[in-house]
């Protein structure tokens, strides 16, 4: 029993003394990010390698990271908040957790719609949420509008994914600002009275699901796309982009983005990053991990990317999609949509 | 126990509890005790209490919507799978616990520990796995479509019997590994006198050994039903919706985090409820058995019942490990080139620390608060302790915010005061540090602890303490010379559990780990969270290989220290 003992007090020492962390030094930075370590890490360690700074991080989902940034006040550590969607950019924004800041470079390395009117956050990478479609039952001038989806000829033949999942309520956010509440909660239902099967829980399971036969059209982001042709260059699916009229609107883009936070300690230094990310170099790195388009217009996209073709996109400011999620997500309980 | 004690309602807790405060205040023997009891039921009342203060500004617009759109299927679905969950999980622990504890067929002995093997195995994980296989372009639906004609009848992948099957399939070692150590300190006797009785091996069963063993059926179902109530990974594979994931629609898509706060305190009454409803039904009984187990009497199944027992606990481990385990290799083999690299190793290491660390603070912690309860039953205790087992019945993340508001705050007090008195900057104490991490784990995983080791703890008859007093031995003397040899069994139990519950464990990982500190869970959430699964089943499976080392060692100085498991087979 005395071992017993020993090794308990042992293991409960051995345990404060090795997880105990030492204070943020001066030459560093720390990021919050609620985007994937393996797309961000090579960023970090391009960065490390070319100024010497040290980059600390930990990764989370956008709630708990936002509710840890509230809760930790003027003691965080975190001086850069990266995540995915304008819409937990705005959130963050509205919440007070990031400060503006205002840098001729970012300026004019990012395109004013992708980045926030009072400077708080900045697109990083572009992604379009656009139509897929099975090269073997549908032929691309069946294909229109995102609207159009909701024609009588898709009965039965729709895929999506679940209405829980921020690109979608970011979608159909920026229908809303289009059409206003009436005519979008209409839409949302004859997608709805078109599904060939319930909702899916995410963009892979919609397009193998057209690969299969289950249905024939969906929507999903580009990179999931990207990943599938890539393991399978044969892939029998393509992508199309949808309302390209004019006055159509343009295929719906989001943003991965980051923002500098209120209590940052390296202020300065955090700035510096954020201009380097938005650079040539940092860009190409950033958006070609995941198979993403650059948000810096000098920069090229990955040539699997540009492969895909090119095409007008929406130039509604991203903030909208923020302040309209509220009523998008009512709008698709509301329309049936899980 | 104390059987006579009268059962408190839920409205006079607070008074209750208030009461056992001020008594255990004033200086007396045993007091040490209550002081235990209520620090550790603090622990987890801090997160429960941050989480309830959001009814300060209850956000009624959401409410509103969504009892006008999505409340009434929300709610019959929860009913559905916990329903679905609690009794397909009872029946399959407790028949196996049964099959493996006290009959004897070919291969009961690694089928014993091999059927807790699917604990190790992430709900999240088991459900990408299901889908794999059975999706519409799966290849059971493929075959079944090649044999029959593209018409043919496929199972749904995406029906409420599949999504209670995985749910069921990853939670049944939680009552079959309680029951079944209830089934082995119970005994032989009990059987053989009602056997003498004239009652067939089944109606021995059922009228004997089931109701002496269910505080630990119970334990184990409470265990079930609270990881089912708090499950979000399993059912949002599913895009299944349950009040859960309402819970997660209120905060990430409406920004609303009071709101989330306030359904999930709704989530934690309804336990509560039941946990209350449960104990009240067997509150009088008591489950002591005053002598160890007798040895070498399995009932051995003879002619085709062998097989069948056999067939049935593979089916059980087929569906639940060896399935999902080949779709996973197969996956992990595509992958094996871009995810393999040396950082597995610190990931391995980390979970396994931290599982081995978490294990042994939370069971200690569920040491003292079961001995302490045993030393002075009462009300006040009884109510603190259940309040204290509520942190398993929040979902991950909303309990990973409660918690983390009162240490910042606690963080903030701390270094102000240090600022004030010393004039040192000592940063965060607490947040960011292991520290907050093992507390964390603490308020989370107290619930599995204390119902392994409680449950044992009720197993050792009150007269054997009253004897050694007699004898002249104090309290920590019985505790340690005692108590723990007889609860050998019950503390690997609770060790294991939380151990591998520990491994699995996300959002708390994610929110209060340290800079760096990198597990195989995380690992899994960083793959998951874009939709890489097939990436993620490298680190799934090495959670899986690493989970499977402690069980198989706790398992085995579990059956040694049981002495009867091992012998029987050679005599």
């Amino acid at each position: 029993m005395k071992q017993f003992i020993f090794v308990t007090h042992f293991l409960l020492v051995a345990a404060f003394v090795g997880v105990w962390q030492t204070p943020a030094d001066a030459n560093e930075l720390v990021v919050y990010s609620a985007r994937n370590e393996h797309l961000i890490q090579p960023l970090f360690d391009a960065y490390t390698e070319q100024t010497g700074t040290n980059i600390r991080f930990i990764t989370d989902k956008e709630g708990p990271l936002l509710a840890r940034l509230k809760a930790e006040g003027a003691s965080t550590p975190a001086d850069i908040l990266i995540t995915v969607d304008a819409g937990n950019l705005w959130h963050a924004a509205e919440e007070g957790i990031l400060q503006p800041v205002f840098s001729q470079t970012l300026q004019r390395n990012i395109p004013a719609n992708l980045r926030d009117e009072k400077n708080r956050w900045f697109g990083l990478s572009l992604r379009a949420r656009t139509l897929v479609y099975s090269t073997e039952r549908v032929r691309p001038e069946q294909l229109s509008t995102y609207e159009a989806l909701g024609d009588a000829a898709w009965k039965g033949r729709l895929l999506l994914r679940t209405s829980k999942k921020v690109y979608n309520q970011s979608l159909v956010a920026m229908l809303l600002a289009a059409h206003g509440e009436a005519v979008t909660e209409n839409i949302v239902r004859s997608w709805v009275g078109n599904l060939a099967a319930a909702p899916l829980a995410n963009d892979t399971q919609v397009m193998e699901a057209i690969l299969a036969g289950q249905g024939d059209v969906g929507i999903v982001n580009t990179y999931y796309f990207g990943r599938l042709q890539q393991k399978n260059p044969n892939l029998k699916l393509a992508l199309y982009w949808p309302n390209q009229g004019t006055g159509a609107g343009g295929v719906h883009v989001n943003v991965s983005g980051a923002g500098i936070t209120r209590h940052a300690k390296h202020r300065a230094e955090a700035i510096r990053f954020l201009e380097w990310l938005s650079s040539e170099k940092a860009q190409n790195l950033f958006a070609d991990g995941n198979l993403e388009y650059p948000v810096n217009p000098q920069v090229k996209a990955h040539p699997d990317v540009a492969a895909w073709g090119t095409f007008h996109a929406s130039d509604l400011p991203l903030s909208r999609a923020g302040e309209l999620q509220k009523r998008a997500i009512k709008l698709m309980d509301r329309a049936g949509y899980r | 126990m104390a059987a006579s004690e009268p059962i408190i309602g839920a409205m006079n807790v607070k008074a209750r509890l208030f009461r056992a405060f001020t008594s255990s205040v004033r200086p007396g023997r045993d007091s040490g005790w209550t002081l235990l009891i209520a620090t550790i039921s603090a622990l987890v009342l801090a997160p429960l209490l941050v989480i309830f203060t959001a009814w300060r500004q209850p956000v009624w617009d959401i409410w509103e919507h969504l009892y006008a759109t999505v409340l009434p299927d929300l709610l019959v679905n929860t009913a559905m799978l916990s329903v679905g969950v609690c009794v397909a999980s009872a029946v399959l622990g407790v028949s196996l616990a049964w099959l493996t504890a006290m009959c004897e067929f070919p291969g009961r002995r690694v089928l014993s520990w091999a059927l807790l093997l699917p604990l190790a195995m992430p709900g999240y994980v088991l459900a990408v796995a299901v889908l794999g296989l059975l999706d519409f372009g799966g290849p059971v639906a493929s075959l079944i479509r090649g044999l029959f004609g593209p018409g043919a009848w496929t199972p749904p992948a995406r029906s409420t019997p599949v999504i209670i099957a995985v749910l069921t399939l990853t939670l049944y070692p939680y009552v079959y590994l309680l029951t079944r150590n209830a089934f082995l300190t119970q005994g032989q006797r009990v059987l053989e006198a009602a056997r003498t009785l004239g009652c067939s091996p089944f109606r021995a069963f059922y009228k004997v050994i089931l109701p002496m063993a269910r505080p630990w059926v119970a334990g184990g179902v409470m265990l079930v039903l609270m990881e089912t109530l708090a499950d979000f990974g399993t059912v949002s594979a599913f895009n299944f919706d349950t009040f859960t994931t309402a819970i997660y629609k209120a905060w990430y898509g409406f920004f609303s985090l009071p709101a989330a706060a306030q359904l999930s305190s709704c989530l934690v009454t309804v336990v509560f409820v039941v946990v209350l409803l449960e104990q009240r039904l067997r509150s009088r009984r008591r489950y002591a058995e005053s002598r160890p187990i007798a040895t070498g009497t399995r009932l051995r199944l003879e002619g085709p019942w062998r097989w069948l027992a056999l067939a049935y606990a593979c089916g059980v481990l087929l569906l639940a490990l060896v399935l999902p385990v080949g779709q996973l290799m197969f996956w992990a083999i595509g992958s094996f080139g871009e995810e393999f690299n040396g950082r597995y190793l610190s990931l391995i290491y980390h979970s396994l620390r931290l599982g081995l660390i978490g294990a042994v603070i939370v069971v200690l912690a569920s040491l003292g608060v079961a001995y302490g309860q045993r030393r002075r039953p009462g009300p006040g205790h009884r109510a603190m302790v259940r309040l204290a087992n509520l942190g398993y019945a929040l979902p991950g993340p909303v309990l990973a915010v409660g918690l983390f508001i009162p240490m910042i705050a606690l963080d903030r007090y701390v270094s102000t005061f240090l600022q004030d008195a010393f004039g040192l900057e000592p940063g965060a104490l607490l947040t960011g540090t292991g520290l907050a991490m093992l507390l964390a784990y603490l308020v989370r995983f107290l619930a599995v602890g204390f119902k392994a080791v409680d449950g044992a703890m009720h197993r050792i008859p009150p007269h054997l303490d009253e004897a050694a007093r007699l004898m002249g031995h104090g309290g920590f003397s019985r505790l340690m010379r005692l108590h723990l040899p007889l609860l050998r069994n019950g503390l690997l139990t609770a060790a294991t559990l939380v151990f591998v519950d520990i491994m699995k464990e996300m959002p708390i990982t994610l929110m209060t780990r340290p800079f760096g500190v990198d597990t195989l869970a995380v690992k899994i959430f960083e793959l998951t969270s874009e939709g890489e699964w097939e990436r993620a089943a490298l680190p799934a499976l090495t959670l899986l290989a690493a989970g499977v080392l402690p069980i198989v060692l706790f398992m085995r100085a579990g059956e040694g220290a049981g002495g009867s498991g091992r012998r029987s087979e050679k005599g």
